[in-house]
């Protein structure tokens, strides 16, 4: 992908929107084959299946306006396979490793009730095409939510050691979770004055499931950021190593 | 009286009548059902590994997300035939602990790797070609439950099947090093695939019964030959060969004759002696153990809220 900076706050915003999807649905996608119980494995591959079909349709009109304001041709592809870590905008939180399954459905459960306040705000956005994905994308949400909701609610109410390993799993990732209501300015070029329901809707869902689950916020503590700006963990390196190979390996070809 | 029942028994099969859940039917029938669909389910769930393998190396987001909802398709297709399994009076759960135990088989295919993104083509084409083979004549399996599944199934794996061929034919018409890729997946999967319709029928022992009671409709041999004629021809699609110096037409007998098969492999990897068979079994077993926890705080949870209401 040869495309200097791109600066223009839609195209930043799409490829933050798209980068988190795709990258939270590759980490899901380690989980087909292997989950607890064979129900539980097709709903979170349907989920990761979503997550990339999501991510394409943000790709897809990225590569749209690029073509439209450079001439430059792009496609889905060249976001997730010829891009390096600094040019991903996703948060940090989703490219944490998976760990046991209540983590990742932590991680899921967390994402999914901010994703469902975001592209609420996003339906109504300026930018139809914009709107479109979202209000499309915001069904498959409503359906990620329920069912990680369920499974925390579950897995807090469950045994002892579920809710010791779901409280701890909070400890760990809750200083990723700042970030995604810290709001760059392409964010809030995009958002306008919605920013403000977005924050206080996604607080309100996560302590409402949290407190039927049983289990307890952190109240303080550092939180981490930068991956909105290209500064990630040392793990997304990997994942993109992984998902790059073919692409990086065999330049140019068509599959 | 009992053989009053098993004369009724056969007069059903013979007017392929379906037989259902609740019909009387002998052991022998019952525990041979037990035995090939459950076979049938593990081979569904393991087989979502090789494949599984290259889920998150997939070279397009296109081919990635055809992987993913194809290995979705193959863990519902577990699912269904463990239910079918399940009228019969065996539990899901007591069905894996024979796969993990290592009594129930699997299909031998599995255990052989996906070194390239090129195996995922071929097996798509080969493996659910030769599964598609064996399959289609099981939606007429005098068991009911077992011949319905097996129309879902079926319909879906030809799916696969088409996406599998597809994919090489990208292969085929790309770089050098893609149509390497493609020549060198057809090679190393031709043959195992041939073993996958089982041993030579004189040395089959289940199949005779079997066909007596149409669980079977064709005889391995039969089934075998009938995919070699297939394949053999849509190969030369791919200006691709197959890795058999012996295959050519016969236009006496009107089928392809081949090569001999290496029997002396395929009892080494039912010992558990093939390339995969430790990692695919082993993968299996974590993924119960690790989910352990999790099935106990859901069996919880469910019984504290019908305690509830």
């Amino acid at each position: 992908m040869t495309t200097k900076e791109i600066e223009n706050p839609l195209i930043k915003f799409l490829l933050h929107l798209g980068d988190n999807a795709l990258i939270m649905g590759h980490r899901n996608s380690e989980w087909c084959g292997h989950g607890p119980v064979l129900e539980q494995d097709i709903a979170l591959t349907n989920i990761a299946l979503d997550q990339i079909g999501q991510a394409r349709n943000f790709y897809q009109y990225a590569a749209k306006l690029i073509a439209e304001k450079s001439g430059e041709k792009l496609t889905e592809d060249s976001f997730a396979y010829l891009r390096d870590s600094w040019d991903f905008k996703n948060c940090l939180l989703v490219e944490l490793p998976n760990g046991h399954w209540g983590r990742t459905i932590l991680k899921q459960f967390i994402v999914s009730a901010y994703k469902s306040c975001l592209y609420q705000a996003l339906t109504s956005n300026a930018d139809e095409q914009l709107a479109g994905i979202a209000s499309k994308s915001l069904k498959e949400i409503s359906y990620h939510l329920r069912w990680s909701s369920e499974w925390v609610i579950r897995l807090g109410d469950g045994t002892p050691e579920s809710k010791q390993k779901m409280q701890d799993a909070i400890t760990s990732i809750w200083p990723y979770t700042n970030e995604w209501t810290n709001f760059t300015d392409y964010e809030l070029n995009i958002l306008g004055d919605n920013h403000w329901n977005i924050k206080e809707n996604w607080e309100t869902i996560l302590k409402k499931v949290f407190l039927e689950a049983g289990l307890s916020i952190p109240t303080n503590g550092y939180q981490h950021s930068g991956g909105k700006m290209g500064n990630h963990t040392e793990h997304l390196g990997y994942i993109l190593t992984e998902m790059q190979f073919l692409q990086r390996a065999y330049p140019n070809a068509e599959w | 009286m009992g053989t009053n029942f098993e004369e009724q028994f056969q007069q059903k099969i013979d007017q392929e009548t379906k037989i259902e859940p609740k019909d009387w039917m002998p052991q022998k029938y019952r525990h041979t059902l037990i035995r090939q669909i459950s076979q049938h389910a593990h081979s569904e769930i393991v087989g979502m590994l090789p494949e599984g393998n290259w889920i998150t190396r997939a070279p397009s987001l296109k081919r990635k997300s055809i992987l993913l909802a194809k290995i979705q398709d193959e863990a519902g297709h577990g699912l269904y035939l463990y239910a079918a399994a399940e009228t019969l009076g065996i539990s899901r759960d007591e069905m894996y602990e024979q796969l993990h135990e290592g009594k129930a088989k699997y299909s031998s295919i599995f255990n052989y790797p996906t070194l390239t993104w090129a195996d995922i083509g071929a097996i798509g084409w080969l493996v659910d070609g030769a599964a598609i083979m064996n399959q289609v004549p099981l939606c007429r399996s005098s068991f009911g439950p077992y011949a319905r599944a097996m129309v879902r199934v079926c319909k879906e794996e030809s799916f696969h099947q088409r996406q599998g061929f597809e994919s090489l034919l990208v292969l085929s018409k790309g770089t050098e090093e893609q149509k390497r890729m493609c020549q060198d997946a057809i090679n190393r999967w031709w043959w195992p695939c041939l073993m996958m319709f089982g041993p030579p029928d004189d040395e089959s022992p289940n199949t005779l019964q079997s066909m007596q009671w149409k669980i079977k409709r064709f005889s391995n041999d039969e089934l075998r030959q009938k995919f070699v004629n297939m394949i053999a021809e849509q190969v030369k699609v791919l200006h691709m060969t197959l890795p058999d110096p012996d295959l050519k037409w016969n236009e006496e007998k009107n089928q392809y004759d081949f090569g001999k098969i290496n029997w002396e492999e395929f009892k080494q990897v039912l010992q558990g002696n093939g390339p995969c068979n430790k990692e695919r079994m082993d993968a299996r077993r974590k993924a119960w153990e690790d989910g352990a926890w999790v099935r106990e705080a859901a069996n919880a949870y469910a019984a504290k809220k019908s305690i509830a209401s």
